[in-house]
């Protein structure tokens, strides 16, 4: 796992604001902006998609980016690869050092299968994502809803094949930052799962912060 | 208008997939789907949607995560993004399948196999699953949208402690084999094109033969329904879902 940290300086910031835990946001980067994920209190998992901002179906694909690097964790110097092969963002700076993009988003269905059948009135990260469709006024629609980056999320895969939900290696005041190589949307979740150790039993809000 | 079903181990079509090509079946609820890799060495990329619903997909996280693995074979269900199983695997000689690894494309098929064009080659010119997948989609109305992530039957990329991949030459063996049972209506859609970190640099695919075969409902005592918690409760959900839409009369 490798540590970078960053070189950006708050002060000189374009754009910061908190997302609260169980709420989705959607933002619009241009190209050459960076954005900064900051984990405020700590193992809090953070749901994300991109696309494309000027063509929508131009999008993350977890299976682009794993094959394009040769490796199943996201860290600094990852290229988040579209389904197109083309690099979206590159990750440049990382206090985590390892994230997941295999685990995708609870939703009330999986956490039926994963928990008990009566635990899909809890809420979910795909209910987030669906609200955040619904308010994109038909740019995004479930469709749309590929395999999905959770940023502080330790979900290793032994040589056996087994995976598993760790305990999270992040902590409060960790981020992770990413600079933009195209326009991008940049949807995302932050995670209110309850059910297992990816927020610590307890989902917290995450700060973003935008650079030119 | 209900016809009586065949006897249990009937197979009802047979195809053979040349390397390099496109293909896709719905596969009625209780009719397997038997892929064999007659040569050894194939690749079988595989997508699967609700056959009644196309909007219901094959859900790479939520099929993993649900069996904390990160691999496919026998005991598996593959899971759509509802909590339902569309698929398990009810038989597999083979062991691992690849579930992350995606699909290549033109240009990584360009560079690492040389260019080769209808023009020229005909029908022996080289093909990439990712143009393979979508030609298929689109006869059902499909796109790129709808390119998920898929299973690569008969692959093999192995992790390290660091994450890292190593794709496992001749994972498969000459006649490896691999029994999928649709357990809704599903709409299977593949292609044999090589998998994305094979790195041989001569263009030889490998044919897979599909065999669609009658194996009967899965039992209480099914070994995917049994072979985790989770997937009881996978097998519940989608016994909830042909209560409401089954007019077949199960």
């Amino acid at each position: 796992m490798t540590i970078v940290v960053s070189t950006l300086d708050a002060t000189s910031a374009v754009f910061s604001c908190d997302v609260l835990a169980g709420e989705p946001w959607l933002y619009r980067l241009a190209a050459g902006q960076t954005l900064r994920i900051l984990d405020l209190e700590g193992n809090q998992a953070v749901d994300t998609l991109f696309f494309n901002a000027d063509d929508p179906s131009e999008r993350y694909s977890a299976q682009d980016t794993i094959r394009a690097q040769g490796n199943l964790y996201l860290g600094a110097g990852t290229a988040l690869v579209s389904n197109e092969g083309r690099v979206m963002l590159t990750i440049t700076a990382d206090t985590c050092g390892r994230h997941d993009t295999l685990g995708g988003a609870c939703a009330a269905e999986s956490n039926q299968v994963r928990y008990a059948l009566d635990k899909w009135p809890m809420h979910s990260c795909r209910d987030s994502f669906l609200l955040a469709c619904a308010r994109s006024h038909g740019l995004l629609t479930k469709r749309d809803l590929p395999a999905n980056i959770n940023f502080f999320m330790n979900v290793p895969v032994t040589a056996e094949g087994r995976l598993s939900f760790e305990d999270g290696i992040s902590d409060a005041g960790k981020y992770v930052e990413m600079q933009a190589a195209m326009p991008v949307l940049v949807l995302v979740s932050n995670c209110p799962q309850l059910n297992n150790p990816c927020n610590a039993y307890s989902p917290t809000p995450v700060r973003m912060i935008v650079w030119d | 208008m209900t016809a009586t079903p065949p006897t249990v181990g009937t197979i009802v079509r047979q195809e053979l997939v040349p390397g390099a090509r496109h293909w896709s079946v719905e596969l009625r609820r209780a009719y397997g789907l038997r892929l064999t890799d007659v040569e050894g060495g194939a690749n079988c990329a595989a997508l699967f949607y609700n056959a009644h619903q196309h909007l219901e997909r094959y859900n790479m996280a939520d099929t993993l995560k649900a069996q904390h693995t990160a691999y496919l074979t026998r005991g598996h269900c593959l899971y759509s993004d509802m909590g339902r199983i569309l698929v398990s695997i009810t038989a597999d000689s083979c062991g691992w399948h690849d579930a992350f690894c995606g699909v290549g494309n033109a240009s990584l098929v360009a560079a690492q196999y040389g260019e080769s064009h209808y023009q020229q080659a005909r029908n022996a010119c080289h093909r990439n699953g990712r143009d393979s997948l979508l030609v298929e989609l689109g006869k059902w109305g499909m796109g790129l949208p709808d390119l998920v992530a898929n299973v690569n039957f008969f692959s093999k990329a192995a992790v390290d402690t660091t994450g890292a991949l190593h794709f496992v030459a001749a994972h498969s063996a000459p006649g490896s084999q691999v029994e999928l049972r649709a357990e809704m209506d599903t709409l299977v859609v593949l292609d044999t094109c090589p998998h994305p970190l094979d790195p041989a640099s001569r263009w030889q695919p490998k044919p897979v033969q599909v065999d669609i075969v009658y194996l009967g409902a899965a039992g209480e005592d099914d070994q995917c329904r049994l072979s985790r918690a989770e997937n009881g409760r996978g097998f519940a959900n989608t016994a909830r879902y042909h209560c409401q839409h089954d007019h077949a009369g199960h």
